[in-house]
């Protein structure tokens, strides 16, 4: 079906699944309980995981596949941002002319750099990537200011002509909506103690990731796909047999760049702001860290990575000294106050150096991030079953085909 | 005229930060073949030691003086830098005021060390993996260390002066036939670009002149041969890596009295530098310093009002167009040699 073969089938029907459940699933915790603070399902978070998913998903396809690796792919996020801004400012609050519109900009913005920066590979590419993307920056902050505002960022006004939208008299600033269904509104449900929060917003990020991912997967099966393993295996043996690499890691580079594009645009329909610091080189570097951690050059690695560090850069800034205090009550004092001192330095501001030492730890021993480790953890787990003869009482899961 | 000189020389400080850094990057690269990411950090661990050189100088104890009063009708509280304690308050306080050329002092040890150890413990395990793994790792690390400085310093710039003595500002356009006042240098400055020269002229003499350097510019040029010979080019390597990160330490530990350092300052010095490699051409020792001095005085040009009037914007991005614009007409950059990391 759709072109997939079955196990791919299963593997996107469970993924769509998810994400239509995902403000349910990500909301084990009673409010009120103590351990409401982990719940993770409000649109804001779940939003930014699904923007995140798309952008790394798309990052995926150019590194996890040719293994070129581009430090400046927060370049194009950045200008599908600040298209769609101009859309929603000049057009229309309706976020569809603003999605395509900076997609089709990312991606010509992603040529343009594609066909300068692919003449190199290896390190030079990746600075050449990285220099680009400072100088996009750079320029977003100085000479572009009537574009992009500058250091303000660029932000909805209430003269702003909007040319489709009939004339707003409410005297505030419209939403962002598609053909009138707002981006903010939420259904919230009260069950068991539970609220769950279906936001209109969320479920638009989420299908369109969907959507992506099928594209993705379906880019990872195609004789393309094959072409850009064959690319990032060895490409001068790719020239030998008569192949220019250059046209396929560019179209590469161009589809990564406009998941790039669209990620921004999306970015900018949930909340229409758009600044330059979403182009600055460690807004380029997350996605990295997000396509490493997860698995680089695996399907389900991308999304587990933003998903990951999304969830616990939430988690762990909200956790302060007060909150390890209550952790820690019940110790005596002199060893509660040391391990609250220790414990804050990771958690809170320190999130960062937690983010900073689990990627090094990750390239360290774990080059194929969380999904080799969840493999590897399935092959212990079935060793253990082959010697065990009958056969354990919890058969593990086998592990997705797709995710190898 | 005198415009063009001041923007020289206004250039050639922030080209010297540039040179010392891209030097040190090169001397990674050329002899252990490492794309080193971290070493933006690096630079900004030696402007912390600085840092912490005047507050460790600074470290003081408090005497209440029961014959004067403060405006509370409280016994004043008098500071005592132990260090004035010690030494007496003529010298004591001398030494406080000269804390930042003092600080290069604590930067080499401390930073000879930590690049043994970075070396030792991480880089060396990463030789045989591709350089995709070896600028992610170091990457990683740039962020810890760079964390760690921020959760023990704070996120704000720390001011950290200069010597009294260098505070001021010295008066080049007279020395040279200009109306007074046309060229100001500020002495800092001027002794930050000669400290550099120094320290550039001596690493270049350590690798020209000792039977260490002959050795270790072998290594970089043919490591299999110098290892049948019966050296341990390993060894030289990694104290190689430990002189590379001093010289950034030394480069970071002088300009903070420039500017006041923060704990991303190497993070900006190091995208740069890494253009400044790349423009010099990789693995090439007097290509990293041309071109980082280079860069460095034509960003100062670009920033002249006459330029910025023909081409706007263009003092924030020209180091990007020249890199852009060396590395498709001239891949291999200005003085690289050929075959390094050509793919």
């Amino acid at each position: 079906m759709l072109g997939l073969e079955k196990k791919d089938m299963r593997f996107l029907l469970i993924v769509l699944l998810l994400t239509l459940a995902a403000p349910i699933l990500l909301n084990p915790f009673a409010e009120n309980s103590a351990m409401a603070q982990f719940n993770a399902g409000y649109p804001d978070l779940m939003q930014r995981i699904a923007i995140f998913s798309i952008f790394a998903v798309g990052f995926n396809i150019l590194f996890g596949l040719t293994g070129y690796l581009s430090f400046g792919h927060a370049a194009f996020l950045g200008v599908g941002s600040y298209a769609a801004m101009w859309m929603f400012k000049l057009l229309s609050m309706n976020i569809l002319p603003a999605i395509g519109l900076s997609v089709v900009i990312a991606g010509v913005f992603a040529l343009l750099i594609g066909y300068i920066s692919l003449r190199r590979s290896g390190i030079y590419f990746s600075i050449l990537t990285l220099a680009f993307a400072q100088m996009s920056f750079n320029m977003a902050y100085s000479v572009l200011t009537p574009l992009t505002n500058g250091e303000t960022g660029l932000q909805l006004a209430l003269d702003d002509p909007r040319v489709l939208d009939a004339a707003n008299t409410s005297g505030s600033l419209p939403d962002t909506s598609l053909f009138g269904l707002a981006m903010n509104s939420t259904l919230k449900v009260e069950f068991l103690g539970r609220l769950f929060q279906f936001n209109v917003g969320y479920y638009v990020c989420g299908m369109i990731s969907v959507v992506m991912f099928y594209i993705a997967l379906r880019i990872f099966r195609s004789p393309f796909g094959m072409m850009l393993r064959a690319v990032k295996s060895n490409q001068h043996r790719m020239s030998y047999t008569g192949l220019n690499a250059r046209p396929y890691t560019l179209a590469a580079f161009v589809i990564s760049g406009m998941y790039a594009g669209l990620a921004g645009g999306l970015m900018a329909a949930m909340d229409p702001l758009a600044g330059a610091e979403r182009m600055q080189w460690t807004a380029s570097g997350e996605v990295v860290l997000m396509t490493i951690l997860g698995g680089a050059g695996t399907m389900l690695g991308p999304v587990l990575g933003a998903g990951f560090i999304k969830y616990f850069e939430n988690i762990f800034s909200k956790i302060n000294d007060n909150v390890l205090h209550s952790w820690f009550a019940f110790l005596p004092h002199w060893i509660q106050d040391p391990l609250v001192w220790l414990f804050a330095r990771f958690t809170g501001e320190g999130w960062h150096l937690t983010l900073g030492l689990l990627f090094m730890l990750v390239v360290i021993f774990l080059p194929g991030g969380l999904v080799e480790g969840g493999q590897r953890i399935g092959r212990l787990f079935r060793r253990k079953q082959g010697a065990g003869g009958d056969g354990p009482a919890h058969p593990p899961k086998p592990a997705p085909h797709v995710a190898e | 005229m005198d415009a063009i000189i001041l923007q020289t020389l206004n250039g050639l400080d922030k080209g010297s930060a540039y040179a010392l850094i891209a030097l040190g990057l090169t001397l990674i690269f050329g002899t252990l073949g490492v794309v080193n990411f971290a070493h933006g950090a690096l630079f900004m661990i030696g402007a912390f030691c600085a840092v912490t050189m005047q507050r460790f100088l600074n470290l003081s104890y408090t005497l209440l003086d029961p014959t004067k009063k403060d405006f509370l009708g409280n016994p004043l509280k008098v500071q005592t830098p132990y260090v004035e304690h010690w030494f007496g308050h003529d010298t004591g306080a001398a030494i406080i005021n000269w804390s930042v050329p003092l600080s290069i002092l604590l930067a080499i040890p401390v930073m000879l060390i930590l690049g043994f150890v970075m070396e030792r413990g991480l880089i060396k395990h990463f030789y045989k993996r591709p350089h995709a793994d070896q600028i992610l790792v170091t990457f990683g690390l740039a962020i810890v260390l760079q964390e760690i400085v921020k959760q023990v310093f704070g996120a704000n710039p720390i001011p950290t002066p200069a010597p009294v003595e260098f505070s001021g500002s010295l008066d080049i356009g007279a020395l040279i036939g200009f109306p007074a006042n046309a060229i100001v240098y500020p002495y800092w400055r001027l002794i930050y670009f000669l400290f550099s020269l120094g320290v550039i002229g001596a690493v270049f003499s350590f690798l020209r002149f000792t039977t260490f350097g002959m050795v270790v510019r072998a290594g970089m040029a043919d490591r299999e041969t110098v290892g049948l010979l019966g050296i341990n080019i390993d060894r030289r390597f990694t104290l190689m890596f430990g002189i590379a990160a001093a010289v950034a330490g030394m480069a970071g530990a002088m300009y903070v009295p420039i500017n006041s350092p923060n704990y991303h300052m190497g993070m900006d010095f190091l995208v740069i530098s890494f253009v400044v490699v790349v423009v010099g051409g990789m693995g090439s020792l007097p290509g990293a310093v041309a071109a980082g001095f280079l860069l460095g005085v034509l960003e100062a040009y670009a920033s002249l009002n006459e330029v910025k009037s023909i081409i706007p914007g263009i003092d924030q991005i020209i180091i990007y167009v020249i890199a852009i614009i060396v590395l498709l007409t001239r891949p291999r950059g200005l003085m690289g040699r050929r075959g390094v990391m050509e793919d």
